[in-house]
C-alpha cells in the first residue's frame, strides 16, 4: 500500500488539471506547491486563444481581464500589419488574470477530491519496490510519503525531471528569456494585443504589449540568450523609455520561457512530465497555458488507467506520451522548425514583409497563420518553408 | 577563487538560470536561489540566461 496513487509536483495550469482530473476519476491524489500562495509570483502575460480555452473551462469575469478581437504587429521600421476578428464584438482571445484563475483551478482540483498543500516542496525522489517515495518539505518539516506515480508539473525549473533521469536541460537557444513590467498611464486600445519584431527590439524574441482591462497592460520582452548580448531588461527598459516614457510600472513579472520543441519522451518509470517542466510552450508565440492544461489532462487520464491496470511501467506511461504528441507534439516539432528560419530574418526582411502585407482578417488567433502569410509574399523565403505550406 | 555570486536584490526567482543548468548546481528553494559551488563548473549558461543581470562570476 501507497499513502497516495498520484502526487502532482507543482499547482500551475497543468498540476492543477491533472490533480482535478485524477480526482475525478477517483484516484486518491495530492497536489503540493511550493510557493505559500497559488498563482504568485505570476510569471506569464497571461495571453489565450479563446476557442481552445473554452473547451477547459467556462470564462469567467473573476479572472478574465480583458477581451481581445485584434492584433497588431510592428516591424522594426513601423511597418504595421493589423489582424482583425470577421466581426467586431467576436473576441478570439483573452487576457487573463493568472493570479485568480491559477487558484480557481487548484479550488476545482481540491472540489473533485484532490488534497492540496501550499509552501510545500518536493525535495527528493526514490523508486523503490514499483513505487515511489518522495521526500517532501511542508511549511518547513521534513516528511517521506509513498506514492505508485509522480505527475512532475513543476515548471521550468523542474526537479522531478532531472530525478526522473529524463533530460530536459534547455540549451541558450532553447529559452527565452523574459522580463514583463504591469503598466498604468500608457495609450493602448482594451481589445487589442500589440506585437514588435526584430533584432532591433528583441534578438531572438519579441515585445509584447497585452491589456488589462481599460487602464493597465503587461509590456514585456523576451529573448534568446543565444542572440542577446545584453540581459533581457535591457532592451525592455529601452523600448518602454522609448515609447512609454510617462507609464508607471506597477508590478515587475520574470520568467524564462522554454521553446526547445517537442522533447522525445516525458516519461520515466512512475513519472509523467506536463506542461513546462516537459518544455510544453510554443516556440513560436512562447504560450503555455493551454498546452499544459492539456497535457494535465491526458496524464490525468493516463494515470486513471494505470491504476486500474496495476502498471506503472514507463512502457505503460508511454501512451501519455502518443496522446500529447498526437495532439499539440506535431506543432510543437513544426513550429520549433518554422522559428529557426524565423530567427535568420534581419530587420530589413521583416521591414520588406511587414510592408507588403498590410491589414488581414482572422479567424483564430494565429502568430504561425500570419508567418505563413508573410513568407507567401516573399517567393525566396516561401521555397525555404515549403514543408510548412503544404 | 572564482565563484558564481546570486545579486539578491536584483534577481526574482524565476527558475531560468536552473532550466539552462547541465550540472544541476543551482536550486529555487521557493525564492531564494541555491547555487551548489562544488557542482557549479562555471560555464556561464546562467549568467547569459539571466533576465535581470543578477548572476556574476566573482574572485
Ligand atoms: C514572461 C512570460 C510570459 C508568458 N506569457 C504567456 C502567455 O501570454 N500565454 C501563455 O499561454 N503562456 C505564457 N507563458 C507561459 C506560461 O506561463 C507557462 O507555459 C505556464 O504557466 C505553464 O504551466 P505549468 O503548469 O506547466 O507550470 P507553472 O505555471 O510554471 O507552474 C509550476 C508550479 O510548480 C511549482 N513548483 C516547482 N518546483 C516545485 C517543487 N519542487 N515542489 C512543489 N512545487 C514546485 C512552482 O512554484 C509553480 O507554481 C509565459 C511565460 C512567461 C515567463
Ligand atoms: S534567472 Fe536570474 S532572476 Fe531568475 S532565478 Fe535565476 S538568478 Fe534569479
Ligand atoms: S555557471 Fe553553469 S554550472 Fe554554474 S550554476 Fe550556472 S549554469 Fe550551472
Amino acid at each position: 500500500m501507497t499513502d497516495y496513487d498520484v502526487i502532482v509536483v507543482g499547482a500551475g495550469p497543468g498540476g492543477s488539471m491533472a490533480a482535478k482530473t485524477c480526482a475525478e476519476k477517483g484516484l486518491d491524489v495530492l497536489l503540493i506547491e511550493k510557493r505559500q500562495e497559488i498563482g504568485v509570483p505570476v510569471r506569464c502575460a497571461e495571453g489565450v486563444g479563446r476557442k481552445e480555452f473554452e473547451e477547459f473551462v467556462e470564462p469567467d469575469e473573476k479572472w478574465i481581464a480583458s477581451e481581445i478581437e485584434n492584433a497588431e504587429l510592428y516591424s522594426p521600421s513601423g511597418h504595421r500589419v493589423k489582424l482583425s476578428a470577421d466581426q467586431a464584438g467576436n473576441e478570439v482571445g483573452y487576457v487573463l488574470e493568472r493570479k485568480i484563475f491559477d487558484r480557481h483551478l487548484a479550488m476545482l482540483a481540491g472540489r473533485a477530491g484532490a488534497e492540496v498543500l501550499t509552501k510545500t516542496s518536493a525535495v527528493s525522489m526514490e523508486r523503490e519496490n514499483g513505487s515511489v517515495r518522495l521526500g517532501i518539505r511542508s511549511m518547513g518539516e521534513f516528511q517521506e510519503l509513498t506514492t505508485k506515480i509522480v505527475i512532475g508539473a513543476d515548471g521550468v525549473e523542474s526537479r522531478v525531471a532531472k530525478w526522473a533521469g529524463i533530460d530536459t536541460t534547455l540549451r541558450l537557444n532553447e529559452i527565452e528569456s523574459c522580463v514583463q513590467y504591469l503598466m498604468t498611464d500608457i495609450d493602448f486600445d482594451p481589445t487589442t494585443t500589440y506585437f514588435w519584431v526584430g533584432r532591433k527590439y528583441a534578438p531572438g524574441g519579441y515585445i509584447w504589449l497585452f491589456p488589462k482591462g481599460d487602464n493597465s497592460a503587461n509590456v514585456g520582452i523576451g529573448v534568446m540568450p543565444s542572440m542577446a548580448d545584453k540581459p533581457a531588461k535591457y532592451y525592455l527598459d529601452r523600448f518602454v523609455r522609448e515609447n512609454f516614457p510617462d507609464g508607471e510600472i506597477v508590478e515587475v513579472v520574470i520568467g524564462g520561457v522554454p521553446v526547445k520543441g517537442a522533447i522525445d519522451t516525458a516519461v520515466a518509470d512512475n513519472v509523467m512530465l506536463v506542461g513546462d517542466a516537459a518544455r510544453h510552450t510554443d516556440p513560436i508565440t512562447g504560450g503555455g497555458i493551454i498546452n499544459a492544461m492539456k497535457a494535465g489532462y491526458k496524464a490525468g487520464i493516463t494515470a486513471s488507467e494505470a491504476v486500474e491496470k496495476g502498471d506503472y511501467s514507463e512502457s505503460f506511461l508511454k501512451r501519455y506520451d502518443r496522446r500529447w504528441m498526437d495532439d499539440f507534439g506535431q506543432t510543437l516539432i513544426r513550429n520549433r522548425k518554422l522559428q529557426e528560419k524565423m530567427l535568420k530574418l534581419d530587420d530589413s526582411t521583416f521591414d520588406r514583409l511587414f510592408k507588403g502585407i498590410g491589414d488581414m482578417p482572422i479567424g483564430e488567433m494565429s502568430v504561425k497563420r500570419l508567418a505563413l502569410e508573410l513568407f507567401k509574399k516573399e517567393p525566396k523565403l516561401l521555397w525555404d518553408l515549403r514543408e510548412f505550406l503544404l | 577563487m572564482k565563484r558564481l555570486a546570486v545579486n539578491r536584490y536584483k534577481c526574482g526567482y524565476c527558475g531560468a538560470c536552473i532550466a539552462v543548468c547541465k550540472f544541476n548546481a543551482n536550486e529555487l528553494v521557493e525564492t531564494y536561489l541555491e547555487i551548489y559551488e562544488d557542482k557549479c563548473t562555471l560555464c556561464m549558461a546562467c549568467v547569459k540566461t539571466c533576465p535581470m543581470n543578477a548572476l556574476e562570476v566573482v574572485e
